[in-house]
């Protein structure tokens, strides 16, 4: 019998498609692209763990990668509500882990990156938990590094060993549920279903070691096969009246490196245009050291770690009208942000008493009045003030920050466009 | 390793891990070697299963364990008090052994006593209205070594209301097998539609309507068909299915009986809750006089219908009353929900056609049969036939069940269990929904406030904050994690009530829960995420002056709270 052809309707308009196809290659075909996490090939039953496909189906929310078309099936892909909806569960996904994709080597070769950037993802609603999720170096071959681990039921479902039995299971349940991996199975694997599985895996969670950073990081390997438009970023506002007056903007990098800075700077020959527009008060860039009048903008690099850290935020907050956060570790604590899941006590000691870098007769802990006092955490800034924008990345794209800051600032209406957007 | 009727090994794996939890309080690594050899499956995949389920130890615990219920009804009626009064008798801490090994303590969820709170389990016995001066006289009998039988309280069955206006349906005189000899006088298409015409829909929370259900499985031509009773009873504050299986345990196993007689099944299974496992015995022994009576087992009643039911245990796991977890769990595995690309009815149990109904249904289902769809049907309102079980607790004078017919008022109810001061409701549990005062004229039936049992009053003293930290733990500690919105949806939320409740959070970020609430509800995999914030929604909803009370003006730090950590170390160094 001939497959029966169905009529659907995907975001009004009508197209064919073969009964019992699944949605997402229906859509794809269509050229409608459903972002998705979890699934990685048609599989019975479709493991329907993340949620990042959600759309809505004749009025109902619903997992396209667990649903086949059927006649007078009328899909909602891009509804601002459903697109919402995905962009929520992306970042809920970056809240719960400890993603630092500077330092992860999956980055540029990892899903939940990708559709960060896909969505424009700047910074969480959530924020982020920060707890301490212990990584599994036993095995001589695999890392299992649950900070990145999305819980995506893949490994799970795929990795087996030649008899058919499970080399990863999940373990616990709910907030706690981890995937635990059978050391002695794990064994069973060959060398190149370890790579496999590595591959498998949608983020930096399972670590061939030894053999995963053989590429560059950054590269965006999933750019060279990309299909599919990308979702533009709506988070700019181009509200900012146009009245020709040179712009008054301060800067200043907190718990950072100075790297987003330096990024500042990478527009070469574009600042002595931006210095037509703007006059720089309060910054590293001019060296003035305090606020001689009120600005339009204030830039922060960096989060908060220190009582000064606090101290400069808040002034920040009263002497700039906009206030945008650059960079990772301002818009959600980044790098330094790794000290969160520990104890302040392990990270005094470690970088002060115990670490082989400490001279003997030098081991003490800094303490004086005049020096800033440690936070117990890394904080991002917006958990402190009010911010207005975030311009995302470690360091962020010289040119997602100059559009960013020229739209905030005279509403110049550039979209940042996918390529701009990095988180490493 | 082998007395179980249905074969395939794999699926017996929470009985086995059963056998070895109560031979000595926990599992082993020999014994999950010896599993994974005999099952031929890995060990890790063993493990994931055992962690999945609350009561499953994976470590030696003492000869007692007691299991505390911390719902939020306990809490009201002193499961503070009874928790420090069971660490002082025992020496234990919450979480843990003593050091004598005799007792360890945990919390548990609800375990539906919530007529006769606080209430424990004691290796799996019921202790009930518990105070501190009963808990020392508990413990010091068991530190002497008696008998723990000697002492376990009988479950009391407080069945306040018959529809003692009209006349019960439920609770009527019960006639041993009145409902399958009626049963089998007619053809099952006969019995389809019967149960259509009653009007029957389930009593589980979902109120699907019951003959269609079993249209479906019997249109299916499958040889091997399965009838499951839910009666996992999780959801906080409700009892009536514990009520039931003691009570009239046989017109559930009747009504089991005339599903699969409708549907073409030839084998039942109840699903019951490791907290009800002191109803075990009393369901065996009604299942065992029915074969006796030739009401189970081949050729019932002289007719050529084969039925056989046996009793399964859950382990734990609020999200296992979800029926497609609950398959899951049947199978011997983790409890989480399928995705649904088949129904029950389609592939269910084992990828056979399975009806999945609730205990309640069950007896329905019964009454019908004894007494014709008509009976059951006429009464109600319109859209919503027959009676409702009630299990009430929490502020009012008389908690226990209430047989109502659809259709009275909220107040009505609240008159009928004496309930003067009302402030809060939680209605049709945690998953459900918030009434206040302005609701007390609504309608309790599908058209106005669909109900599935669960009603927990509190007064004006309580404090509304507590009750959602309390909801929220709860869905916090029984989110399966399989999916990303409850899984983390829950404890992020989890963490801003916290905020909230301190008084640290602005009026927006309060608000802000209400679009975090939506997210869960329309992206969550199965009913626990997409109710899991309801009342969330409800409270912020129903009490606008209480939040904006807490909320803070704007944004603040407490600078002092993150300096501590720093001043605490270079202070006592
Ligand atoms: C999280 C969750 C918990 C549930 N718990 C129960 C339960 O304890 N008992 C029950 O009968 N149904 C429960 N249900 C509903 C079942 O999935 C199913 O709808 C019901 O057992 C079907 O029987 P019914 O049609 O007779 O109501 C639960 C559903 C969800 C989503
Ligand atoms: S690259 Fe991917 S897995 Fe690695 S830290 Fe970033 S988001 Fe996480
Ligand atoms: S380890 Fe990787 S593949 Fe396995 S569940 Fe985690 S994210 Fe998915
Ligand atoms: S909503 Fe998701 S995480 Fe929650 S219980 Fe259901 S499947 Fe599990
Ligand atoms: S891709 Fe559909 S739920 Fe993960």
């Amino acid at each position: 019998m001939d497959p029966r052809t169905v009529k659907i309707k995907i975001d009004g308009k009508e197209f064919d498609a073969i009964e019992g196809q699944s949605l997402i290659e229906a859509a794809k075909n269509n050229g409608f692209y459903i972002p998705t996490l979890c699934h990685f090939k048609e599989i019975y039953p479709p493991l329907g763990t993340c949620r990042v496909c959600t759309v809505n189906i004749n009025g109902k929310p619903d997992t396209a990668c667990t649903r086949k078309v059927f006649d007078g099936m009328n899909v909602e892909v891009n509804t601002p509500e459903v697109l919402d909806n995905r962009k929520a569960i992306v970042e809920m996904l970056f809240a719960e882990g400890n993603h630092y994709c500077p330092a992860c080597a999956k980055s540029g070769d990892c899903e939940l990156q990708r559709k960060g950037y896909e969505m424009g993802i700047s910074s969480s609603r959530f924020p982020h938990l920060f707890e301490e999720r212990p990584r599994d170096f036993k095995d001589d071959r695999i890392f299992l590094e649950h900070n990145r681990c999305i819980l995506c039921k893949r490994c799970v479902h795929e990795v087996k060993t030649n008899n058919g039995e499970n080399v990863f299971y999940f373990q616990n349940r709910g907030h706690n549920m981890r995937v635990g991996m059978d050391y002695e199975k794990a064994k069973e694997l060959t060398d190149e279903q370890v790579l496999d599985a590595a591959k498998l895996c949608p983020v930096g969670a399972i670590i061939a070691k030894g053999k995963c950073t053989a590429k560059p990081f950054g590269d965006r390997k999933f750019d060279i096969d990309k299909q599919i438009k990308w979702i533009p970023s709506e988070d700019l506002k181009l509200d900012i009246p146009k009245d020709g007056k040179k712009k008054i903007v301060a800067t200043t990098s907190l718990a950072g490196c100075f790297g987003c800075h330096m990024s500042l700077l990478d527009i070469d020959l574009g600042i002595l245009d931006i210095l037509e527009l703007v006059e720089f008060n309060k910054s590293p860039l001019t060296d003035i050291k305090n606020f001689t009048k009120q600005c339009d903008i204030g830039i922060i690099e960096g989060g908060v770690a220190n009582s000064e850290n606090f101290e400069v935020l808040k002034e920040f907050r009263k002497k700039c009208k906009i206030v945008v956060a650059l960079g990772e570790c301002s818009v959600w604590g980044g790098m330094p942000a790794m000290r969160n899941t520990l104890p302040l006590k392990d990270c005094l000691e470690e970088a002060y008493l115990n670490s082989i870098s400490s001279e003997n007769d030098e081991k003490v802990i800094p303490y004086h009045e005049d020096i800033p006092k440690l936070l117990n955490k890394v904080y991002a800034v917006s958990d402190i003030i009010k911010i207005d924008y975030f311009i995302p990345g470690c360091p962020p794209n010289a040119d997602h920050i100059w559009k960013a800051v020229k739209n905030i600032l005279f509403g110049a209406g550039e979209k940042v466009a996918y390529e701009e957007f990095k988180y490493d | 390793m082998k007395y179980y009727s249905v074969k395939n090994e794999r699926t017996q794996l929470l009985n086995y891990l059963w056998d070895f939890q109560k031979e000595k309080g926990y599992i082993s690594d020999s014994d999950i070697r010896a599993l994974s050899k005999e099952l031929g499956i890995s060990r890790i995949e063993i493990e994931g299963v055992i962690s999945f389920y609350h009561f499953f130890k994976r470590k030696p615990v003492g000869k007692y364990t007691i299991y505390l219920n911390n719902s939020m009804i306990s809490e009201i009626k002193g499961f503070r008090k009874i928790k420090k009064a069971l660490e002082k008798e025992t020496g234990a801490v919450f979480g843990g052994t003593d050091p004598t090994g005799t007792f360890s303590l945990f919390e548990t969820s609800c375990i539906g006593l919530s007529d006769q709170e606080p209430a424990a389990l004691i290796n799996f016995r019921p202790f009930t209205g518990l105070t501190p001066e009963k808990i020392k006289k508990i413990i010091s009998h068991l530190k002497s070594g008696g008998n723990i039988d000697k002492i376990k309280d009988e479950v009391k069955d407080f069945v306040r209301y018959k529809n003692d206006k009209g006349e019960p349906v439920i609770f009527g005189e019960y006639k041993e097998g009145e409902a399958v000899l009626n049963t089998v006088k007619k053809r099952p298409d006969e019995i389809i539609a019967e149960i259509k015409e009653s009007g029957l829909s389930g009593r589980g929370g979902a109120f699907f309507p019951t003959g269609l259900k079993w249209e479906f499985a019997k249109r299916n031509g499958s040889l091997q068909k399965y009838i499951i009773c839910n009666a996992d009873e999780g959801e906080p504050g409700t009892f009536k299915d514990r009520v039931l299986l003691n009570q009239i345990p046989g017109l559930v196993l009747e009504g089991m009986i005339t599903a699969g007689y409708a549907i073409g099944a030839t084998k039942g299974i109840i699903y019951l809750r490791a907290e009800y496992f002191f109803l075990k015995e009393k369901i065996k022994q009604t299942i065992n006089r029915f074969y006796e009576i030739g009401l189970l087992g081949q050729n019932i009643l002289g007719k050529n219908f084969d039925f056989d039911i046996e009793v399964m245990s859950g382990a734990g796991a609020y999200v296992c009353g979800e029926e497609t977890s609950l398959i899951e769990s049947l199978e011997g595995k983790r409890g989480g929900p399928r995705t649904k690309v088949y129904f029950p009815v389609e592939k269910g149990y084992l990828e056979k056609p399975t009806v999945v109904n609730n205990v309640e249904t069950f007896t329905a289902v019964a009454r019908i049969m004894e007494k014709g769809s008509d009976f059951f049907g006429k009464k109600g309102t319109d859209k919503t036939k027959g009676t409702k079980l009630l299990s009430i607790s929490g502020d009012c004078k008389k908690p226990g069940i209430y047989e109502i017919e659809w259709g009275i008022t909220v107040k009505e109810m609240l008159d009928l269990c004496e309930a003067s001061d009302v402030n809060y409701i939680q209605f049709s549990g945690p998953s459900g929904t918030v009434l206040t005062e302005k609701d007390f004229n609504r309608k309790i039936c599908g058209e106005d406030l669909i109900c599935g049992g669960s009603i927990m009053i509190f007064n004006s003293k309580r404090d509304v904050f507590d009750i959602l930290t309390n909801f929220s733990n709860f869905f916090i500690a029984e989110s399966c994690g399989l999916c990303t919105p409850c899984r983390a949806g829950n404890y992020l939320i989890g963490k801003r009530l916290e905020k909230i409740k301190n008084g640290e959070a602005t009026f927006e970020e309060i608000e802000e829960l209400k679009s975090w609430a939506k997210v869960l509800r329309d992206t969550s995999r199965c009913g626990l995420g997409k109710t899991s914030t309801n009342f969330i929604v409800d409270t912020v909803n129903k009490f606008p002056e209480l939040f904006k009370k807490k909320a803070l003006k704007e944004k603040e730090f407490n600078l002092e709270a993150a300096l501590n950590d720093y001043y605490d170390y270079v202070k006592n160094n």
